[in-house]
């Protein structure tokens, strides 16, 4: 069943979103520069943005449901259906050699791209048609499951 | 090794990756979603095709709030411009951004998020199979980026 979206949770994801970007921003991720010296240990900061957000979360993830139980608007609180097998492995080793590659993740992508950072175009359209490849590989290997 | 860990001190990581936290959590608190960012990049494609993969009701029921949350991500970027922040511009060869965003699409699909669907709201759900996939991106980012910085690719 598809979800209504209420006006109020269409204006808080928006601001979610804005409010995470901002922050990619102001740590510096939006550039693959900085990500890339952290993986070549020239710059340990990334642990300091991860260890911030993973924190904050931590509270909001851990507390939230079971203190109020339901959102602030009233919707019940999503799982992140994940499972891990060799498959979703060999997709966190891709994503990795990515992410060496060029120091770019999705969200940074997207937020450096509103910073004025044209360049990172490019590794959208990458980041769409690896989502594509994976689409038609995943549909064809099970073309039931939806 | 480098004389510093650190070499451009913390204050701006540890501010940004608050503000990060704060970002997801109102999604969390606000509406109950997990705010990965992966998933957006093929819950997408289900507005073009109609092959029964991009149509599944995971993707028909969450692209609309996805989108929004995209759209969220680059207005923030274009906020810190406002703000009167500047970036020191980027200079990784185009071949690098469109090889690795394949890898990375595909990549952060077949596994299931990305660094912040697993790095940050798995982790923070204190999911196990949330860590073991971050420990594996974290092992071959740092095998791949150190090695090219090593060939002087």
């Amino acid at each position: 069943m598809a979800q209504t979206e209420s006006p109020l949770g269409a204006v808080a994801t928006l601001a979610s979103g804005l409010l995470f970007g901002f922050g990619l921003a102001w740590s510096t991720m939006i550039r693959p520069e900085s990500v890339l010296d952290f993986l070549t240990f020239d710059d340990l900061g990334l642990l300091f943005v991860l260890g911030s957000a993973v924190g904050i979360n931590l509270l909001a993830y851990q507390l939230v449901p079971r203190l109020f139980g339901r959102t602030l608007l009233g919707t019940a609180f999503q799982p992140r259906p994940f499972e891990l097998d060799r498959p979703a492995l060999l997709g966190g080793l891709l994503f990795g050699v990515g992410w060496g590659l060029c120091g770019v993740c999705p969200g940074p992508a997207l937020a450096g791209l509103g910073a004025g950072n044209a360049d990172l175009l490019i590794a959208l359209a990458g980041i769409f048609a690896g989502a594509l490849l994976h689409g038609l590989w995943a549909g064809r290997q099970a073309p039931a499951t939806a | 090794m480098p004389v510093t860990l650190f070499p451009h001190g913390i204050a701006h990581y540890a501010l940004g990756g608050t503000l990060m936290g704060l970002g997801v959590a109102l999604l969390y608190v606000t509406t109950g979603r997990p705010g990965g960012v992966s998933t957006f990049f093929s819950s997408s494609w289900s507005w073009l095709l109609r092959g029964p993969f991009f149509r599944q009701d995971s993707f028909l029921e969450s692209r609309h709030w996805r989108l929004v949350y995209a759209l969220g991500l680059v207005l923030g970027g274009g906020l810190f411009l406002l703000a009167g922040q500047t970036v020191e511009a980027s200079h990784i060869p185009a071949w690098k951004l469109a090889l690795g965003g394949v890898l990375i699409g595909f990549g952060a699909r077949l596994g299931g998020g990305c660094t912040s669907g697993h790095g940050i709201c798995g982790m923070a759900s204190l999911s196990a199979a949330s860590f073991v996939m971050v420990i594996t991106f974290l092992g071959t980012g740092i095998v791949t980026a150190s090695l090219l910085k090593w060939l002087g690719v």
